[in-house]
């Protein structure tokens, strides 16, 4: 059994991408003592990846970046890297295990706060159709974070599809290291992202970052109202089939990148008792959650990208530490991104038909291989998991849960600890755990 | 931008040495290698499916330590890795 390691904390973030590193390097500033936590090798979140960015780099986003990883270098802070946190043993502490298995020291942790700032940040949302588990086919952002990892793509014929911003993201940075974008598949409407692009003129800022994707990707054909349906190859993926609802194409490629949108990682905050709303974590206009020390920037609060979770963890980072006076103008900020958060949502809503994307032999759960015709004649997410395997595997139903969420009405949102699948010899407590994890091997 | 040679690391995959540039990830060089990282309970070969560590897809034996994130591991110099474990 390995040893626990406590530690305590005035401030303790769990989380290490832009919300958290603001909120931590914020509360920091005036001498409490401070931890982050991710569950990533680095800092950086999704979007910078623990990458090194040059505060001289002629790319405003590069700057940002490179001044908020300078930020936290130089704030006095704990960076406990490789740790994911799965419980809380009681208010005011959590629980984490580390990455490095049970050859490492390090083993369990007990974290032990007075405030806690939760940048749990997004996932991208999954839906199932058939071949969606060939290999290589992956999430939009999750190809992207590959080639952040190091995953040349040069020369790669790539189709990126399903909804939101960050399929045009993910394009132009598949483009600028190589690969040939075959093409973009945006399943909403024009009609509908028009009506956005119009509220758009609000956020001058946000005009030029999608007219720098459009020279980039220049030569790219963006289609919208278009989704995929299915996917072929043995084994291995070898062709995407792509529908408008009247025709279909098939088209050959090496990697299928498609996500339809984020959804916000609520487990933690729901398992500490934080209030939900619509699925999002609601939060006054100091971060504070429902439950009292507790506080939650970034996209659990809602899908706000990169900016409004800069300024949420800032706004906490403040409050956190009893500078509520300095957060108000961070707050009226805040409050001029709220719309268009709102209506991002409504631009990247998901239309009806991708309800019929599965069929009755589709996988929805990929760790149990449970398919469609099993669950869908069930009406909660409860008896699902009670009847077939479907949601008890390890990823514990983050991605069918989510996908049942939009295909079938599942609330999946009722966690209960450990949130997310413990290594074995932590797990010598949790046996029904065990039992799962030895049949997934 | 001068971008400087980067170096690599060796790692085993399976017994056989792969390298991959440093900083790359386990789930990355599996990718660049064409292999799957574990195999489904009905036989399919499953690659990594969302980069960020939750859907448990890219899971594969790092020196000897079972269901390993490959998405959340850096390739480190000599790493032992077994797929399908
Ligand atoms: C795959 C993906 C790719 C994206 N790529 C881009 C992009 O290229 N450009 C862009 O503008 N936006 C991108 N986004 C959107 C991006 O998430 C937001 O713009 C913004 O950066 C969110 O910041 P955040 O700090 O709220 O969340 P994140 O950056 O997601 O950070 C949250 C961090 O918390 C960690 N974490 C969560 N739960 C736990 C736990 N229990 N224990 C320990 N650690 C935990 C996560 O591993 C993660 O590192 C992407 C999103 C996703 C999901
Ligand atoms: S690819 Fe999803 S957990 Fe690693």
């Amino acid at each position: 059994m390995a040893s626990v390691r406590q530690h305590s904390f005035d401030v303790l973030i769990v989380g290490g991408g832009p919300a958290g590193m603001a909120a931590s390097s914020t509360a920091a500033a005036h001498g409490h003592k401070v931890a982050i936590v991710d569950d990533n090798p680095s800092l950086g979140g999704q979007i910078w990846r623990g990458r090194s960015f040059s505060s001289a780099s002629k790319r405003a986003a590069d700057k940002t970046a490179a001044a908020w990883y300078r930020k936290v270098q130089n704030a006095q802070i704990t960076h406990l890297s490789g740790l994911r946190v799965f419980d809380s043993a009681q208010a005011g502490v959590l629980l984490a295990e580390s990455q490095d298995g049970p050859n490492s020291q390090y083993g369990q942790w007990e974290l032990h706060y007075r405030k806690l700032i939760l940048a749990t940040g997004a996932q991208e949302r999954f839906l199932p159709f058939p071949g969606w588990t060939l290999r290589n086919v992956l999430g939009a952002g999750a190809l992207q974070s590959m080639v952040k990892s190091g995953l040349p793509v040069a020369g790669k014929r790539i189709v990126v599809a399903g909804s939101g911003p960050l399929l045009l993201a993910v394009a132009a940075y598949m483009r600028a290291h190589g690969a040939q974008v075959v093409e973009i598949c945006e399943q909403a409407s024009m009609g509908q992202l028009a009506a956005f692009a119009f509220g758009l003129l609000a956020s001058p800022e946000r005009i030029l970052q999608g007219m720098q994707y459009k020279l980039q990707l220049l030569g790219t054909p963006y289609r919208t109202g278009c989704w995929p349906v299915a996917a072929y190859g043995t084994q291995r993926l070898e062709t995407v089939v792509l529908s408008d609802g009247r025709r279909t194409r098939e088209i050959p490629c090496d990697y299928f990148a498609c996500g339809f949108h984020l959804v916000p990682n609520v487990e933690l905050p729901a398992l500490l008792g934080c209030h939900l709303k619509n699925g999002f974590v609601e939060v006054d206009p100091l971060q504070q959650t429902s439950v009292p020390d507790i506080y939650c920037v970034g996209e659990p609060t809602g899908i706000g990208g990169l900016e409004q979770a800069l300024v949420e963890g800032e706004i906490a980072g403040l409050a956190s530490t009893g500078r509520v006076e300095q957060a108000q103008p961070l707050q009226r900020e805040r409050k001029k991104m709220q719309s268009f958060t709102e209506r991002l949502e409504k631009a990247f809503a998901l239309r009806p038909e991708l309800r019929r994307l599965p069929d009755a032999q589709t996988i929805v759960c990929r760790c149990e291989d449970v398919t469609f015709s099993q669950v869908r004649e069930y009406a909660s997410w409860r008896a699902v998991k009670l009847h077939t395997r479907c949601g008890m595997g390890p990823c514990q139903g983050r991605i069918c849960g989510t996908a049942g969420e939009f295909l079938l009405g599942w609330n999946a949102n009722s966690v209960r600890p450990p949130i997310l699948p413990v290594r074995f010899q932590t797990m010598a407590v949790a046996p029904a755990i065990q039992e799962i994890k030895s049949q997934n091997g | 931008m001068h971008e400087p040679q980067p170096e690599t690391v060796q790692i085993h995959i399976n017994g056989k040495s792969v390298r991959v540039a440093t900083g790359s990830t386990v789930a990355v060089a599996l990718t660049l290698t064409e292999q799957a990282c574990r195999i489904s309970v009905r036989h399919e070969e499953r690659g990594p499916l969302c980069a960020m560590g939750i859907c448990m897809e890219c899971r594969v034996t790092i020196d000897g330590v079972p269901s390993r994130l490959a998405c959340q591991t850096l390739c480190q110099p000599n790493m032992d890795v077994r797929t399908h474990g």
